[in-house]
């Protein structure tokens, strides 16, 4: 594969220092775990900071450890792809409270036991902290870029917001500046899927099975929101899954998974299991449900973007029901009543909120030609 | 001023150094990458096909997707030195509020357009009883996005009844600048710098 001749690298940093968190605690000796691509030039002015979504983690392009399957973003990295890797070196990290080897709910703490729900709860601006000390360490006074869709987008727009000086440019894809009673009520019936699995145990089940049920209803409840009606009816309509004879699938008059979409839910909810940790779950969903920049601010968004100076570029689908375009309009018209440079455009895929991990050439196109500049 | 079309060359070469400008309908941007370029204007562009706006985007510009007729709204008083229509005016659907909307928006006001009273498009009226297709309206009446055909005379009636100034206009037949006399019905295009 012509990505060996890409280099890539994981690491871990230890913080040098703890961090200072919204919910007034501090973390002492956390760790972040990040994935680089690319080659950070001697002026250190090309790295873009790639921020991941919810479910996903640091690994944009190395297959994915627990599951081999190739980075979430590889299809677009490479030398003069969408994110062309001759120009631009890539930082991509597993956030704070994540489960692939920055610290979360699962780690241990000072006293050498998980965590678990001892772990302090976090924002989605401690997330982007950790990820500036990163930067620190690095040696990275300003970003080419920050790039992240979804929950990696309200990163991207806090570390905008929050640290404006500190990149050139910010592209938000599928996002929104905050949570909306409908995102938050989504995220609840996760959390109360998780919880209300005995196995859960008020979150001390490092050791043994963990509320693997839970979870994997908490995924598909999620699951359904990044996918549109029409998609999903394109996709899988009415039709029942074979028999595992081979033989065409009738209606039992019974409970099993015998619609596809139900059979499909069920397999995306049991593979989750496999890679994600449930409190990390719990602990993400609770920092993006926190999210609202404007509240941060004073409770005007244009505010949040007092002192930008970076160029923005907002991206929405208009299948996407879990952040429409409206919530994206309403960044961009903050950012314009603050004077920054801002483009916005709403993309036509049938993918619903998943079309940003998709094969969306328009997609492709604003982000080549934003990060290009 | 490398191939721009004649029209936008004439407003490229009337929007003052350094000021601020909106481009409403700046397809692929070549207008506001020219001020940009050649006279450090802070251009910005609103364009409805998202085609375009990558277009734009990929040229390091700033476009919000967005229409005429809806979104004018969103932008500030007098937010612009210039805000800038160019053959979009007969496309709109209330041609007379987007232009309050403009001079709203924008000091200035440049306004390119079609003149439906060339004689061309009289002649075809008056011999075919045809609609016209010609080169500036290249599409059959009932496909046409120019839903509101305007003419000079039309223009400014509009421009003097809602009491703004003409500050500047320029009219053109192919690629040509011609002079004001006649141009009634000798220009096929027409560009008028308005003010409040």
């Amino acid at each position: 594969m012509a990505d060996a001749a890409i280099p890539t690298a994981s690491h871990v940093l230890n913080l040098p220092h703890p961090l200072q968190l919204d919910g007034g605690q501090s973390l002492p000796g956390a760790q972040v775990a990040y994935e680089t691509v690319g080659t950070l030039n001697a002026e250190k002015s090309n790295a873009v900071l790639v921020f991941h979504a919810l479910t996903m983690d640091q690994h944009i392009l190395s297959p994915h450890p627990k599951t081999g399957k190739p980075g979430w973003w590889a299809k677009s990295i490479g030398p003069g792809n969408v994110i062309d890797t001759d120009r631009h070196f890539l930082i991509c990290a597993n956030v704070l409270g994540g489960c692939m080897g920055s610290t979360g709910p699962a780690s241990m703490a000072p006293d050498g036991a998980p965590y678990a729900m001892r772990f302090p709860v976090i924002t989605i601006r401690d997330m982007v902290r950790a990820q500036v000390a990163l930067l620190d360490a690095l040696g990275i006074e300003q970003l080419h870029a920050v790039v992240g869709g979804s929950m990696g987008g309200m990163q991207a727009l806090s570390f905008a917001a929050n640290w404006p000086e500190r990149t050139r440019a910010a592209l938000v894809i599928a996002s929104t500046a905050r949570h909306s009673a409908q995102n938050i009520a989504f995220h609840e019936v996760g959390r109360q899927a998780i919880m209300a699995d005995p196995k859960w145990k008020g979150g001390d089940y490092y050791g043994g099975k963990g509320p693997d049920n839970g979870l994997a209803v908490a995924r598909m409840a999620a699951h359904i929101t990044y996918l549109s009606e029409e998609g999903m009816h394109e996709k899988f309509g009415r039709k029942l899954q074979d028999r595992p004879d081979g033989t065409k699938g009738e209606k039992t008059f019974g409970f099993d998974a015998e619609f596809q979409v139900e059979s499909y839910l069920r397999h995306q909810g049991l593979s989750f299991t496999d890679r994600f940790d449930a409190n990390s779950y719990l602990y993400i969903t609770r920092a993006m449900d926190y999210f609202d920049l404007a509240e941060e601010h004073g409770g005007r968004l244009a505010q949040a973007f007092a002192g930008a100076t970076a160029r923005f570029c907002l991206v929405s689908f208009d299948t996407d029901w879990l952040y429409p375009t409206m919530e994206s309009r309403t960044i961009a018209h903050a950012l314009n009543a603050a004077g920054a440079p801002v483009s916005f455009v709403e993309l036509s895929a049938p993918f619903g909120h998943d079309s940003f991990l998709l094969d969306v050439p328009a997609l492709d196109r604003v982000i080549a030609g934003f990060l290009g500049q | 001023m490398n191939g721009l079309r004649p029209d936008l060359a004439i407003i490229a070469q009337n929007v003052a150094p350094s000021s601020r400008a909106l481009d409403v309908g700046c397809g692929d941007g070549a207008l506001m990458a020219e001020l940009r370029d050649t006279r450090q204007v802070d251009a910005r562009g609103l364009e409805l096909d998202p085609h375009n706006v990558a277009l734009c985007v990929g040229k390091g510009l700033s476009v919000m997707q967005g229409d005429a007729d809806a979104d004018l709204a969103d932008y500030p008083d007098a937010s612009f030195d210039y805000a800038i229509l160019s053959q979009t005016l007969q496309t709109t659907k209330r041609p007379d509020q987007v232009l309050d909307e403009l001079l709203r928006v924008g000091r200035k006001a440049f306004v390119s357009f079609p003149n439906f009273a060339h004689w061309k498009v009289r002649a075809s009226l008056l011999w075919n009883g045809r609609m016209p297709v010609t080169r500036l309206l290249p599409i059959a009446w009932y496909e046409t996005p120019n839903i509101h055909h305007v003419t000079v005379r039309d223009f400014r009636e509009l421009v003097a009844q809602k009491g703004y100034r003409v500050e500047g206009e320029w009219f053109l037949l192919g690629d040509k600048r011609i002079g004001p006399a006649a141009a009634a019905w000798r220009a096929e295009h027409a560009v008028f710098l308005l003010s409040r």
